[in-house]
């Protein structure tokens, strides 16, 4: 993958001019190339990676298996695209295997997650069956362990 | 009491005359402090890959807790004798041509003790990793430095050799990429040594630990080249590029005559390395993932930021090309390496390893690995420029 991505994606708050330094190219061109991928809309936003488990909120997130049947035109596309617009769906990806989609759908608790499955979305016209599990833990997310790291323990100087 | 036995009077010589290195030295000075932002850690940052770690985990369940054959496990011996062959062009038969040691450390020691006879000369080119020069006295050889320049790229040339050659050299030592300069030798630069060990007839240890961390282009190795396979000992280890210093895992290639020899003083005296730190080499290179590339790629971002923020601040470093060490001139600011070092510490909680640790002429420079996560790398570079305007104004009232 481009570098410049590869930097944003480990922290997109990093300034244009360390970036810049990072990976040897003018600050102003850092800038231009990251509006460009804006512009394409290669980088479609910039998000906090939280530990949501610290905060105690009043939210539970399910991950849902659903099955459906393509429709005659636009395939998994058009069923999917309707699907993904409800905002309490955060993430939707068509899968290959025993099913078709999966979701992460979240909500304030369990009955408002079950009244979203068993109203909107298995009435869905197109969808044929669901399957709910609950959230219980964060591990990891995008790639960051959710646990404190251990502190460096190699000695301060070394040949 | 002790003083009346004397016992430092007792100790052989040779060992009793090293001085302690320098970088122990300032180790215990830096420890001292609290909250100290180091750029002075000659090992890898990065956690070992792992698939690596779990592997070894499971060989530890399955009951790999014995003695291996001297030589090392033979199916570690094999996929060394690939991946050298693959990445560093020279042919090494598993059954007789590969041991594996506890470290380049134990394999450097073995290269020198199975050659060198008392009062062999040993060429060397400084700045060098610290333990080079009392490992050829350990051996009872005659070391003899050659100093390589920053307006050369620290790179080592056959004319600095023929300087210093006599007819009593019995062995070349190279290692590039290298510590500490980051320097690194283009096969060009690789072929007129190779014509000078050939026409002198020496023999060659090449250290090639950093290898792997090698950033514009590729890495060439020196026994690839035509005549340098039959009179040379290969060194590697997986301490640098796979993170895993504590492993303790290295290893030699040679002509079997050679590596005969080191086996011997090896068997005598290790017996074999770690078991465990052998099935994780194994997993490393048999199963190689993305971390290897996702480390070299954040060194090479840091490398270039490190590079960027000293011209900044007008700092001369010559651009640092391998391993994870940039060795930039501090010789300006009127100060000696030591006290520079020194006075960056206590003012700015930041350490560096003064460059005369790596031999008298790295006198005038300091070592800054960036083998520490950016946020350190960025800090260290920020309070390394306040501290050099201070030098500079300094300077300018004066
Ligand atoms: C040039 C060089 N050779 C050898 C070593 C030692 O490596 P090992 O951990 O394999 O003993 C180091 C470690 O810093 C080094 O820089």
């Amino acid at each position: 993958m481009d570098q410049l991505l590869k930097v944003l994606q480990m922290n997109a708050l990093e300034s244009r001019e360390n970036i810049a330094r990072m990976l040897g190219l003018p600050a102003d061109e850092v800038a231009r190339r990251i509006s460009d991928f804006e512009a394409r809309g290669i980088i479609r936003g910039y998000q906090a990676i939280l530990n949501e488990d610290q905060l105690n909120l009043d939210k539970v997130t399910a991950v849902i298996e659903v099955k459906v049947t393509p429709q005659r035109e636009g395939g998994f596309d058009t069923i999917a695209g309707r699907i993904a617009r409800f905002p309490e769906v955060k993430t939707a990806y068509l899968m290959s295997g025993s099913y078709d989609l999966l979701l992460f759908v979240e909500g304030t608790n369990l009955r408002e997650v079950a009244a979203f499955v068993s109203e909107r979305l298995s009435s869905l016209e197109g969808v044929l069956s669901t399957a709910t599990h609950f959230m219980l833990k964060t591990y990891k997310r995008h790639g960051i362990l959710m646990q404190q790291q251990g502190s460096d323990e190699r000695l301060t100087v070394t040949p | 009491m002790n003083d009346s036995l004397s016992l430092r009077n007792r100790l052989n010589t040779v060992v009793r005359d090293i001085p302690r290195s320098g970088i122990r030295d300032f180790f215990d000075i830096v420890t001292t402090m609290k909250d100290v932002l180091s750029l002075g850690i000659g090992e890898p940052d990065f956690d070992t890959p792992w698939h690596v770690r779990e592997s070894t985990v499971f060989a530890l369940e399955r009951g790999a807790t014995h003695y291996t054959s001297n030589l090392g496990y033979l199916e570690l011996r094999q996929a060394l004798s690939s991946y050298v062959r693959k990445n560093f062009g020279a042919e090494y038969n598993p059954d007789n041509e590969v041991l594996v040691t506890v470290g380049v450390s134990e394999a450097l020691d073995l290269a020198l003790r199975a050659i060198i006879n008392p009062g062999d000369e040993v060429l060397y080119h400084e700045p060098c990793y610290v333990s080079y020069r009392a490992t050829i006295l350990f051996a009872h050889g005659v070391p003899l430095e050659v100093s390589t320049r920053a307006e050369d790229g620290f790179r080592l040339t056959r004319a600095m050799l023929e300087a210093r050659v006599t007819p009593r050299t019995k062995v070349l030592m190279l290692n590039f990429p290298n510590n500490p300069t980051g320097a690194v030798m283009s096969r060009a630069d690789l072929e007129d040594i190779a014509a000078f060990v050939k026409e002198r007839d020496l023999l060659l240890i090449t250290d090639e630990i950093y290898a792997e961390l090698t950033h514009d282009g590729a890495h060439t190795s020196i026994v690839s080249l035509p005549g340098l396979r039959e009179r040379t000992v290969f060194l590697h280890g997986f301490s640098k590029a796979w993170a895993m210093t504590g492993f303790r895992l290295g290893y030699a290639c040679g002509p079997a005559p050679l590596i005969e020899a080191m086996m011997k003083i090896h068997q005598y005296t290790m017996l074999c390395a770690s078991s465990l730190s052998q099935k994780a080499a194994l997993e490393a290179l048999t199963h190689p993932g993305p971390e290897l590339g996702n480390m070299l790629d954040e060194y090479r971002r840091r490398r270039n930021y490190l590079a960027a923020a000293f011209a900044d601040m007008g700092v001369d470093c010559i651009r640092p090309l391998g391993a994870f060490y940039a060795f930039p001139s501090v010789a300006k600011y009127g100060l000696s390496s030591r006290d520079f070092a020194l006075q960056l510490l206590q003012e700015e909680k930041v350490a560096v390893v003064p460059g005369t640790a790596f031999g008298a002429c790295g006198e005038g420079f300091i070592r800054c690995a960036y083998a520490t996560s950016m946020d350190n790398v960025k800090e260290a570079m920020r309070r390394m420029g306040r501290f050099i305007e201070r030098r500079q104004a300094h300077g300018q009232t004066h």
